[in-house]
């Protein structure tokens, strides 16, 4: 029996006269891949807003690992425990990569205005960290040759992979990510796939937003439907691509498969 | 002590010059998300062109009615701020369009600190006396005094005011301006040509700033270069207050701006049993901005920016 | 320019060459300046402190890319809380309580003696440069609180408001109670004292600074303190730039809301960008008020908070060297400018068609048009790493298929 991870349910949020998230919820276990997929527009990213803290719900209730987190500041989400990427990749462009992923080492880190302008002993021990596991990450993504270079120099699929790294610093035990193969061709998709299951491996559970069903179908362990900011369906992969509320949000009613 | 009567007549007195130079800032915000922050200095030229025109006036038809050589230094003064500013928009702003927003900002501060060196090259560094051309007989309102000059600054905000609604809402290019606030790539899908919408808009808020750059120095009887800064900046203020973006908000912010420090440089020692006195007037627009931009971030009327996604 | 460089990281032979000769030049300069006179060490003595505001203000607008059109304020409050606890205005402000709490009156002459009623409290400048510092530091964060939740523009305008609400009270404090005695500044203030050594020498050695048998102007030793403590700045400043705290804070700059998801608190964050700026500005004015030995209001106004600003643009937003020659540039040009240009227009037209004052407002307001139109990352950008993409790309994949 897996632990649950992220208990969430009755999230609502509305925004002036749209009604953008009906009684949504979520519950993902331990170690799993889980998806959430649903037409554009159905509230997916929104959803993922209100969970790591970038929009207030007007209601809901939010447990990661059994203890209730207030998803009110994104920088206390990620101290909690939740990292996220972005679907309009949100890097630091004029760093570089290494920096990049350095910077997300911050919320697991200590020095302050002392340690910066003193370099004592631990603030030194420190920053080496920092470096040696930015480096680590950006090895373990595949792009640890491009650390010193200038993150917006990075080609588009290099820099999907820079910000998974970025966000793997902060040790996240649920990693959210935001549309990551869009834009990708069929040989990045592979290897995103790839990645995404090295880091399942790694002990890092994944809740993915993605448009492409075949990827999908054959990454997650569970998947939940949203259509116009209302659950439609939850289950296995192979019982959502059956369901007739599924198809009918995607194709229209009276389509056939 | 002033009646408080007075406190608000001089307050509306303020505040509508104040709501003439927040027109300019408002209207170049809403369209392009820029504060210009030049405007003042453009109020300033307006006044020291009016000057010299009535300087030249004086040597050239001495005895004209105060009044029409009000009208003439404002009608001489109005294509120069115009011709000012568009340069200004072609030369400095119209490249950073797409620049992160302090960029423009920053050649805003530089075009400012340009235009006082131009007037302190032209017109020197002290201060001007400026001509008072109205009789100085005041008219008495109910308790209260205001001067003929002030009279006419109000008429004259208020004509400026209506002439500009009936711009924006019953004209063509009032129709262009709007859309081009609104959403300027669906304008410009429409047919509107935009880049010539920002110039009329930098133009028209220019000849509000000269019209009240001119009734400035007649108000206060005196110019001088540095003298647009720190009313620009208050009027900026005062168009916040109001709902940065809209004209509407811009007109109500300055003459509540103005009623606002009016009642607060009168009161303000009472308020603080003496330990604070009238010298901090300047302190108010700021204290009303962070106030606005803190509880009420949309001002008065609500903000109407470019949708520039 | 390639055989100075400050990269200690990958060049260090050079860079430690480059800096030795630098530091060399730097130390002769006064003894070399002093036989035309004091004023060009004086200049630069001015110029050496606008350096360090400009190298604090770049803490805010080029590391955390806040634009604070107020800085000044802090430089103020470093002169003013000098000028109060170093010269005889304490005395004024005991005065002025009389009429107000004359038991206050009492209760301070009490503490700290009957002296402080004629001649004021004068702190040491190991006391007072410390709390400048730290009270700097204070109005820092205290002026950045509102400002948190700002868009660009907006927080420009409402930092200019606070600098000039703080100019606004230093010219109007005086009354009732007289902390900042008003428009005429306060006088006096003592000059600094190190190890019984005052830096304006002692009374009739007209100015001279005598440290064993060797006497040397005062503007001189007024000259090696201030370096000392730019040195200090440039060294400081360096180690937070490249540390946990300076990446949040470029991390801030580049993308709040990802700064955000990644765990930065950025409301402290923000806040010790304020801090740190202002306390670098606070110990300025403490140098400059000593130095000057006087203050007043009219050295504190938004033109001054632009001068600063202008420094950091031109130079290189964020890039310290770049700062540091912005500093230069705009400092010490106008003035070594004023001596050349002012005797050659009476030379060549019999009068002065441009002066001094208006030649540096035109190179003011010139710098920040120009360089933000065609050179944004001012005239030292910070070197960007392998702007060549494609080329490199390329390399890497060859090097890969290899």
């Amino acid at each position: 029996m897996s632990q649950v991870l992220l208990n969430i349910s009755g999230v609502n949020k509305r925004f002036g006269g749209l009604q953008a998230l009906t009684g949504v919820g979520i519950r993902i276990e331990k170690g799993q891949v889980y998806g959430l997929i649903g037409p554009n527009g159905a509230g997916k990213t929104t959803f993922f807003n209100v969970i790591t803290g970038l929009y207030q719900p007007d209601s809901g209730s939010f447990e990661l690992a059994g203890q209730p987190y207030s998803p009110s500041a994104p920088h206390a989400v990620a101290k909690a425990g939740i990292a996220r990427t972005f679907q309009n990749i949100r890097l630091f462009g004029e760093m570089t990569a290494l920096e990049n992923v350095m910077v997300g080492r911050h919320v697991r880190t200590r020095q302050g205005v002392f340690g910066a302008i003193f370099r004592h002993r631990a603030a030194r021990a420190e920053e080496a960290a920092i470096r040696v596991r930015a480096q680590e990450l950006l090895d373990f993504v595949g792009i640890g040759q491009f650390a010193q270079r200038t993150a917006r120099f990075l080609s588009y699929g290099d820099q999907r992979r820079l910000e998974i790294a970025r966000a793997l610093a902060t040790d996240p035990v649920l990693l959210a990510l935001d549309e990551p193969a869009a834009g990708m061709n069929a040989t990045e998709k592979v290897a995103l796939r790839e990645l995404l299951v090295k880091i399942r491996d790694a002990g890092v559970t994944i809740l993915l937003i993605e448009h492409d069903v075949k990827l999908m179908m054959g990454l997650c362990d569970r998947i939940s439907v949203l259509e116009y900011g209302k659950l439609i369906a939850e289950g296995l992969p192979a019982e959502i691509q059956k369901n007739q509320a599924v198809i009918e949000a995607y194709l229209g009613s009276g389509g056939g498969h | 002590m002033e009646t408080f009567v007075q406190q608000i007549l001089n307050g509306l007195v303020l505040g509508s010059m104040y709501a003439l130079i927040a027109l300019g800032y408002t209207m170049v915000y809403g369209v392009l998300n820029l504060i210009n922050f030049a405007h003042g200095d453009v109020l300033m030229i307006g006044a020291m062109v009016g000057f010299s025109i009535l300087k030249l006036l004086d040597g050239v038809f001495p005895g004209l009615p105060g009044g029409v050589q009000l009208a003439i230094a404002i009608v001489g003064a109005i294509p120069v701020t115009m011709l000012v500013n568009v340069l200004i928009e072609r030369v400095a702003y119209r490249r950073l369009r797409n620049a992160p927003r302090l960029a423009p900002l920053i050649t805003a501060i530089g075009v400012s600190i340009l235009l006082q060196t131009f007037a302190m090259m032209i017109w020197g560094r002290s201060p001007l006396p400026f001509p008072q051309l109205l009789s100085s007989e005041p008219v008495m309102l109910g308790g209260a005094v205001i001067s003929r000059t002030q009279v006419l600054l109000l008429a004259l905000a208020a004509l400026a005011m209506v002439a500009l609604v009936f711009l924006v809402e019953k004209t063509r290019m009032g129709r262009a301006m709007r859309a081009v606030a609104e959403n300027p790539r669906v304008a410009g899908l429409m047919g509107v040509d935009s880049n010539r919408v920002i110039v009329a808009t930098f133009a028209i808020g220019a000849a509000l700033a000269a019209v009240a750059g001119v009734m400035w120095g007649a108000n206060y009887a005196s110019i001088q270069f540095a003298m647009g800064t720190l009313p620009g900046m208050k009027a900026f203020c005062a168009a916040v207050l109001g709902g940065i973006g809209n004209i509407y908000g811009a007109m109500i912010g300055g003459i509540v701006l103005g009623i606002i420090e009016s009642l607060g440089a009168g009161y303000i020692g009472d308020l603080t049993g003496g330990f604070l006195g009238s010298h901090y007037q300047d302190i108010f627009a700021f204290i009303v901005l962070i106030l606005v931009l803190t509880v009420r971030p949309s001002g008065i009327m609500g903000e109407r920016v470019a949708d520039r996604a | 320019m390639a055989l100075f460089t400050f990269d200690t990281a990958h060049k260090p032979r050079q860079a430690w060459a480059s800096m030795a000769v630098l530091l060399a030049l730097l130390l002769a300069f006064p003894f070399v300046a002093s036989q035309f006179g004091n004023s060009w060490v004086r200049i630069i003595d001015i110029a050496l402190l606008y350096i360090m505001l400009a190298l604090g203000l770049n803490i805010v607008v080029g590391f955390a890319g806040l634009l604070d059109l107020g800085y000044i304020a802090f430089f103020a409050v470093g002169a003013y809380l000098t000028g109060l606890l170093a010269s005889p205005q304490f005395a004024a402000l005991l005065e002025s309580l009389i009429n107000y709490h004359p038991e206050l009156q009492d209760a301070i002459v009490a503490t700290f003696g009957e002296e402080v009623r004629s001649n004021g409290i004068h702190l040491s400048v190991w006391a007072v440069v410390p709390l400048a510092a730290i009270v700097a530091a204070l109005f820092g964060a205290l002026l950045g609180a509102p400002t948190l939740k700002l868009r660009g523009d907006y927080l420009a305008i409402v930092t200019l408001g606070f600098g000039e609400i703080i100019r606004i009270f230093m010219n109007n404090l005086n009354d009732p109670i007289n902390f900042t005695n008003g428009p005429q500044g306060i006088n006096l203030i003592d000059p600094i004292r190190v190890f019984g050594l005052s830096l304006a020498g002692e009374p009739g050695s007209r100015a001279t600074v005598f440290i064993g048998g060797y006497g040397m102007p005062s503007v001189n030793a007024y000259y090696f303190l201030f370096l000392l403590l730019c040195i200090a700045t440039i060294f400081m400043t360096g180690r937070l730039q490249h540390s946990r705290l300076g990446r949040a804070w470029v991390a801030i700059r580049e993308d709040e809301i990802a700064a955000k998801a990644m765990g930065i608190n950025t409301r402290n964050v923000k806040l010790l960008a304020f801090s740190m700026g202002a306390s670098f500005g606070g110990v300025a004015g403490a140098m400059f008020a000593s130095f000057q030995g006087f203050v007043s209001p009219e050295s504190f106004s938004l033109t001054e908070s632009i001068s600063v600003l202008a420094m950091v643009v031109l130079g290189g937003i964020g890039h310290i060297p770049g700062v540091v020659l912005g500093g230069v540039l705009l400092a010490a040009l106008p003035e070594v400018l004023r001596h050349v240009v002012e005797p050659a227009q009476q030379a060549l037209f019999g009068k002065v068609v441009i002066d001094a004052e208006v030649l540096r407002q035109l190179l003011y307001g010139l710098a920040m048009v120009l360089v933000m139109l065609y050179r944004p990352a001012g005239l030292w950008p910070s070197p960007v790493k392998e702007d060549r993409p494609l080329a490199a790309t390329a390399k890497d994949e060859e090097a890969e298929n290899a």
